[in-house]
């Protein structure tokens, strides 16, 4: 167990490191920030000290040496645009996002699961098609163009929910929240929800070929032969076989989550990480962009490593000393 | 055709034309059809017949386990009396478990693999008693005990994968025990297990069987599994009886061709573990049963009227019958 939990983190560090080349040169590749930076009026002098102070006058490769050995450090760089510490404005942005993620998944999987479940004990029913037949919606309509139906019909139509920002927050240990305030709420759901609704059909259809799949499984018959009710059957033998899956999915979603927040903040105006991302994109903010992505690796290797344990501990067929990755 | 019960006193199970088809695209067979049965209270019975010949699917009929496409489309299932087919579901799973267990053919697949023993030992008592969990465990305990499982309270929080095929059968004996029913019906229990095992569970099986007063459907394809075991016997071919008696009667003097062919070359009927004597063909698919007896296709002694007449099952004494009409030639019980 911590053999294996050593050899992830290593594992992890190795991940963290290629991607950190990459996105360096991706970025450096964009564009250069120096023209966003100085109005056109400054003088060439002034325009100098600025690209020597931003360490801009150095090649590529010695940039990339500088910010891996402020990296050992525990520095990830200093925004272009803000001049505050890259670390501190993701930091500050990350709450808005992890609640915006962790809600739409809660959302995924408490109608997800109960639903898929529904549909595939009794498959053959009308009630079952529907279910299947709704999910498609889910999974097939592009994020943006269900965000901009989402305001279209609660927000504006109906006027139920508002269309953009946080609402009200109050502090939690130190951190700004949302869903603590009513206000904060009506501002979180529609954008949880346009998060939740392509996982909400991923999460559904596994679950629903899970159960299918397990009710006709011996060990169901097996337990009506024991006398166990059908109840207990559904929630102890079959909802426990069909949650590997199920938390796998979540775990790996949970990574690209918070990634794809990115086009929901834009389209909800929440000020969360994702929105911080494309600012610093149009910006050419280099610094914010690679600590981005650094910090995006980091949480998605880190919830990788959490599934993995958590699918040891539902599934004891599995030994994780043996698996390799 | 139905022969009269042969127990004195009231029989525990009497199962009268008990037929379950399934259902295919080319319209529906009959996996068992008319099957007559009758288990006195204690009494070990043998249920034996070539694989595909409708045994499983008679144990899982009288659980009322069919799942679709079968389903069972006649006859009655009269468990002390009560025809469990027209129960309401709630009562008959009242029963499944607690009166009739049942221990499936396969000891790989039935358990829960991410279940613990404990859990699904523990369940099958507080499904059917207001008991609390550590009595049930306590229960479990002395149940995994009974069939030599060593440790018993560590194996519960063990999972099916940390068990040999051998252990989870006696798992699964163990389970069947746990609420002492009337009756268990065990389907082909030892036959996935090696020879020395088998003996020891059959025997294990047989005495806590004795011990409780509990009845025994005993369903196998091993001849001398059932010569150890079994009061009476049934022979199945294409979903039917086609012969019955007792173990001494069936085994020493057999009347029905069929019977008579499985007996062939059983070397010894006292070593487990000697299968069946090959008759020569296969069964006829059922979808495709041939007019009169079923097995004509096969038979030394088959006459012209055995493709016009099913011959119904016929017998000297109540208990005691075979269906065919040019039966073996009578030889004394040994
Ligand atoms: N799920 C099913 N779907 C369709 N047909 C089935 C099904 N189960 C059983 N049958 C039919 O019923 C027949 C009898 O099956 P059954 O399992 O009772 O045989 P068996 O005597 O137990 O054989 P074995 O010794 O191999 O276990 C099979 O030949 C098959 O045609
Ligand atoms: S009825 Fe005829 S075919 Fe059938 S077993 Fe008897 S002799 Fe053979
Ligand atoms: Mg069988």
């Amino acid at each position: 167990m911590t053999l294996f939990i050593l050899r992830r983190v290593i594992q992890s560090v190795f991940v963290l490191l290629a991607v950190s080349l990459v996105v360096f040169f991706a970025v450096y590749a964009i564009g250069d920030p120096v023209e966003l930076l100085v109005s056109p009026d400054t003088s060439a002098a002034e325009r100098e000290v600025m690209i020597r102070r931003l360490g801009l006058d150095l090649p590529i490769w010695r940039q990339y040496l500088v910010f891996l050995g402020n990296l050992a450090q525990g520095d990830l760089g200093t925004s272009f645009v803000h001049g505050v510490p890259a670390v501190e404005l993701i930091l500050q942005r990350l709450p808005a996002t992890l609640e915006l993620v962790v809600l739409s998944l809660v959302i995924a999987v408490s109608i997800g699961l109960p639903l898929g479940m529904i549909a595939g004990l009794a498959p053959e029913t009308r009630t079952a098609r529907t279910i299947m037949t709704g999910s498609i919606f889910g999974y097939s309509l592009p994020a943006f163009w269900q965000g901009m139906m989402l305001i279209f019909v609660f927000a504006v139509f109906l006027n139920w929910a508002p269309a953009a920002g946080r609402g009200d927050t109050v502090s939690l240990l130190g951190v700004e929240v949302s869903f603590l305030t009513a206000d904060g709420w009506s501002h979180l759901i529609l954008p949880a929800i346009n998060l939740a609704l392509p996982n909400l059909a991923l999460v559904l259809r596994l679950a629903a070929s899970g159960t299918a799949e397990a009710r006709l499984q011996d060990y169901v018959k097996y337990a009506r032969a024991k006398g166990v009710r059908r109840g207990r059957i559904v929630r102890r033998h079959i909802l426990r076989n069909i949650l590997v899956p199920v938390v796998t999915v979540i775990g790996v979603e949970f990574g690209s989550l918070i990634a794809y927040s990115t086009i929901t903040e834009t389209v909800f105006a929440w000020p969360g990480m994702g929105k911080l991302l494309i600012d610093s994109v149009y910006q050419l903010d280099r610094p914010v962009v690679v600590a981005y992505v650094m910090i995006a690796t980091f949480i998605f290797v880190t919830v990788n490593l959490l599934v993995d344990l958590a699918y040891a501990m539902l599934d004891p067929r599995v030994e994780l000393e043996k698996g390799a990755s | 055709m139905n022969a009269p019960s042969p127990n004195a006193a009231r029989p525990l199970l009497e199962v009268r034309g008990l037929r379950t088809v399934f259902h295919s695209l080319a319209g529906a067979y009959a996996a068992v059809d008319g099957v007559d049965l009758s288990i006195a209270p204690g009494e070990v019975v043998g249920l034996v017949g070539e694989s595909g010949s409708g045994k499983s699917v008679t144990g899982f009929s009288l659980m009322r386990l069919v799942d679709p496409p079968g389903e069972i489309v006649a006859g009655e299932v009269l468990f002390e009396g009560r025809d469990l087919l027209s129960l309401p579901e709630s009562a008959m799973r009242a029963i499944r478990g607690d009166r009739i267990a049942m221990i499936f053919q396969d000891p790989l697949m039935t358990l829960n693999p991410v279940l613990t023993i404990g859990e699904q030992m523990i369940e099958a008592v507080t499904e059917h008693h207001g008991v609390g969990e550590r009595a049930a465990r306590t229960r479990a305990i002395e149940a995994l005990g009974q069939v030599g499982i060593a440790s018993a309270a560590q194996r519960l929080r063990q999972y099916p994968h940390e068990f040999s095929g051998g252990m989870r059968q006696r798992v699964a004996i163990a389970t069947a025990m746990l609420n002492q029913p009337d009756l268990i019906i065990a389907d082909e229990p030892t036959t996935a297990l090696d020879v020395t095992i088998q003996g020891q569970i059959l025997h294990e099986m047989q005495k806590l069987c004795e011990a409780s007063g509990t009845a025994l459907l005993w369903i196998t394809h091993d001849l001398g599994v059932v010569a150890e075991l079994a009061d009476r016997i049934c022979v199945m071919y294409s979903g039917r009886i086609v012969e019955t008696g007792t173990a001494d009667d069936v085994l020493d003097a057999p009347r029905h061709p069929y019977t008579a062919g499985l007996l062939g070359s059983v070397p010894s009927v006292n070593a487990p573990g000697s299968r069946l004597h090959q008759i020569d063909g296969t069964a006829p698919p059922l979808s495709a049963r041939p007019t009169g007896c079923p097995f004509r296709t096969r038979c030394g002694n088959v006459l012209p009227v055995c493709a016009e007449i099913d011959p119904p099952l016929a017998g000297p004494v109540p208990g005691r019958g075979w269906r065919c009409h040019n039966p073996m030639p009578e030889r004394d019980a040994a």
